[in-house]
């Protein structure tokens, strides 16, 4: 009896053995904001059924700077453990090294992307990553509030903090004393030197460094933007607010307490929730213009793709998940449930998305116009380069020396690191 | 680690005529202390020796075997310019973010050991004293001790968040603040909220250890001194303190260490804020986001001999006997 059990026990488990070298065990490390985690499992669990091969996600915070630097450190030490990598469109040129090249993977789709996001994750020829959604923040307004007090969507960034106020003040007088102007991501981190990139940039005041290598910082329209949004903390925005990023924002967004937000698509599918105060009273419209020459609506291109680990144990099966979770199927129905704008281009035409989130057809033009940030011209140097911008910001934001002071010392200070 | 090394090996009695037996123990003893140094060699000495030699090259973490010698190049180098013939110096030294990074971290370490060296004292005392549920009282006071960094630091940043905050909520219903107010984000406040949270994490260490010391005193001190009639407070300054002294500075130094290494906590609360950073926090920004692993390195093995400074100088003033015995 004994020796009958032990056989059947030794035959089970070399038959699970056998199918587990078919069936590849991955893993896919991913840091999304709102109920991204959750819509990933969904799409994994298809994965599986269909293919066989399981596959565990490793959650990471949601803070795009913590998850670099976690990444950085387990492909320099060519951690086995990870197959899929979820990355930002700004880490390609640093990342290059520690990823398979998918231009043969990819031949056959690459072409439906948008080029320029395709061309974002190519360095010296090699396809780094493939995207699975761009990016583009948006203006969001609460339309029921602009309605009762009469006023038209903000397109300059002055015309937003004098309505903002007004609605403010008399919110604020009808017995609502959480209600706040606007609220956007103001913590030192990568979020910020978005943010400060569109005010700059709507001001005509460049792109920090040009894409010819140029350091621009330095001039008059972008002392103005940061003279201009140094007078919204502590009047329609929280003092806090120099503490948020998307997710704190979005929490006061959708709890009904701010006139304004600046934050990325993926809010509108969850402000759209049952949960949410603000459901059926909100709207999205381009970011607002600077003044003076040169000025224009900027939005700072975003957007987040699936690149395979070079040391992953089953590299085929790995990339067949990065073609899974970018092909039309996915990007559609991310479309849909999570509002995060395709690459694919044909799908900006489809009547599904248009329904179910109409924002995603308007909103091609304003990704195509979008500024990117100097990840290119700055390669390796970009975290760096990023890091002393958020500083200097966060500084004049939180009265640390006046504007004009702290860009020159950045300048000085980006000549020191790039020359 | 240094010091635990060093101050952990059993000392034989000094004698005029170390008896055979003595002998054989100390060798014995040898014996039984060799793994502990390998392992320590191995987990501790090599990493150690790895980051100071980074420190004298250009490695990056793309390429850290192929990184070249440059000498002391991280830490100093100047050039002279050719058209005024100034001299220009650049590296760690003269880096006035890294400078910043240390004076934070000893104005974090001073601040902190001195209020949880307080507040430690005034709970030992208290728990020393016989009362009522006292069991349950020393196991609720180590909660905060007993709750990993990360965890609490997440907690207290909920807490303290401007909006949703349960500080701001009960300040405004008390009436203590006017307005919420953003304790992470400002800079002026930012320190005092670091400072907060770690006395709230470390005070019952400290308090778990001046509380061994005190059990230690015998009891028929304070008899004597009672019939004696000396006051109280005379007692705790004539008696408790002097006795308790061993105790309290290697409480004390343990706790420095700790403070001057501080990582967690602010990497969590404010990670990127000029007002908290620390040196280990500039370190690792330096290793890993940015790409200057040598310079980093070069921090790391700053951050070590400041470390080993500050060790040395407290046991050299301070006499410390690690040995527990009397002096």
């Amino acid at each position: 009896m004994k020796l009958k059990t032990l056989i059947i026990s030794m035959m089970t488990s070399v038959t699970l053995v056998a199918g587990a070298a078919q069936a590849a065990e991955l893993a896919i490390v991913s840091g999304d904001t709102g109920n991204g985690l959750a819509f990933l499992q969904e799409q994994l669990k298809k994965f599986t059924e269909r293919t066989g091969h399981n596959v565990t996600i490793v959650p990471m915070p949601s803070s795009t700077t913590d998850q670099f630097g976690q990444y950085r450190l387990w492909l320099a030490a060519g951690n086995t453990d990870i197959d899929v990598y979820t990355t930002d469109v700004i880490w390609a040129p640093q990342l290059a090294d520690q990823f398979l090249d998918l231009t043969e993977a990819a031949a056959d789709v690459a072409g439906d992307h948008f080029p320029s996001i395709i061309e974002s994750q190519t360095v010296d020829g090699k396809l780094v990553a493939l995207p699975a959604y761009t990016d583009a923040p948006a203006l969001f307004y609460r339309s029921d509030l602009l309605e009762k007090y009469g006023k038209e969507v903000p397109t300059t960034w002055a015309e937003m903090r004098a309505t903002a106020q007004e609605i403010m003040d008399a919110e604020r007088a009808a017995g609502n004393p959480d209600m706040w102007g606007f609220v956007f991501q103001g913590n030192a981190y990568e979020g910020l030197t978005c943010n400060a990139l569109e005010w700059v940039k709507s001001y005509g005041g460049g792109q920090i460094v040009e894409a010819d290598g140029t350091i621009s910082i330095n001039n008059e329209q972008a002392i103005a933007a940061l003279e201009e949004v140094r007078t919204w903390i502590g009047t329609i925005s929280p003092e806090g607010n120099l503490a948020y990023m998307e997710e704190e924002s979005r929490g006061v967004w959708q709890l009904g307490n701010a006139v304004f937000m600046r934050n990325w698509p993926y809010a509108y599918a969850l402000g759209e929730g049952d949960d949410s105060a603000v459901k059926g009273k909100f709207g999205v419209a381009p970011l607002p213009a600077g003044e003076g020459e040169g000025a224009r609506s900027a939005a700072t291109l975003g957007g987040w793709n699936y690149a395979v680990s070079k040391y992953s144990a089953n590299p085929e099966a790995a990339i067949e998940l990065a073609l899974f979770l970018t092909s039309d199927e996915i990007q559609k129905e991310r479309a849909i449930k999570q509002t995060n704008l395709p690459t694919l281009e044909a799908l900006y035409d489809d009547a599904e998305i248009a329904e179910a989130a109409p924002i995603i057809p308007n909103w091609k033009e304003i990704f195509q116009n979008a500024v990117p940030r100097p990840s290119a011209p700055t390669k390796s140097d970009y975290n760096e380069v990023s890091s002393l911008f958020w500083s200097a910001v966060h500084n004049t934001l939180s009265g640390n020396g006046s504007a004009a002071e702290n860009l020159e010392v950045l300048e000085a200070d980006l000549e020191d690191l790039l020359n | 680690m240094a010091t635990e090394a060093m101050v952990s090996p059993v000392r034989t009695p000094v004698r005029a005529v170390r008896s055979e037996l003595t002998q054989q123990r100390a060798r014995a003893a040898r014996w039984f202390l060799l793994p502990m140094m390998i392992a320590l060699l191995v987990v501790a000495g090599w990493p150690l020796l790895r980051s100071i030699w980074f420190s004298f090259t250009d490695a990056s973490l793309n390429n850290l075997y192929g990184a070249e010698w440059i000498g002391l190049g991280n830490y100093l180098r100047w050039q002279v310019l050719e058209s005024s013939g100034t001299v220009r110096y650049r590296g760690l030294l003269v880096d006035p973010a890294w400078w910043n990074a240390v004076w934070n971290t000893v104005r974090f370490a001073f601040w902190s050991v001195l209020w949880e060296t307080v507040l430690g004292m005034i709970v030992a005392l208290v728990l020393n004293a016989e009362f009522r549920g006292r069991g349950i009282v020393r196991a609720a006071i180590l909660i905060p001790w007993a709750i990993p960094t990360i965890v609490s630091a997440k907690m207290w940043s909920w807490m303290l968040n401007d909006q949703f905050g349960i500080l701001n909520d009960l300040g405004m219903r008390l009436g203590l603040l006017s307005q919420k107010v953003a304790w992470t984000a400002s800079a002026e406040t930012a320190m005092t909220a670091v400072l907060v949270v770690d006395i709230w994490k470390t005070t019952p260490f400290m308090a778990l250890l001046i509380l061994a010391g005190l059990q230690m005193i015998p009891k028929d001190i304070y008899e004597a001194a009672e019939i004696d009639g000396v006051h109280p407070v005379k007692q705790f300054f004539k008696i408790t303190l002097p006795l308790v002294r061993p105790a309290l500075m290697v409480a004390i130094i343990f706790r420095v260490l700790d403070a001057l290494r501080i990582f967690d906590l602010i990497y969590v609360l404010t990670p990127n804020s000029d007002a908290t950073k620390t040196m280990s926090v500039v370190a690792r920004e330096n290793l890993f986001d940015f790409d200057n692993f040598a310079y980093g390195s070069a921090q790391s093995t700053l951050l070590f001999l400041i470390i080993a400074l500050f060790t040395t100088l407290y046991i050299w003033l301070g006499r410390v006997n690690f040995d527990g015995g009397s002096r």
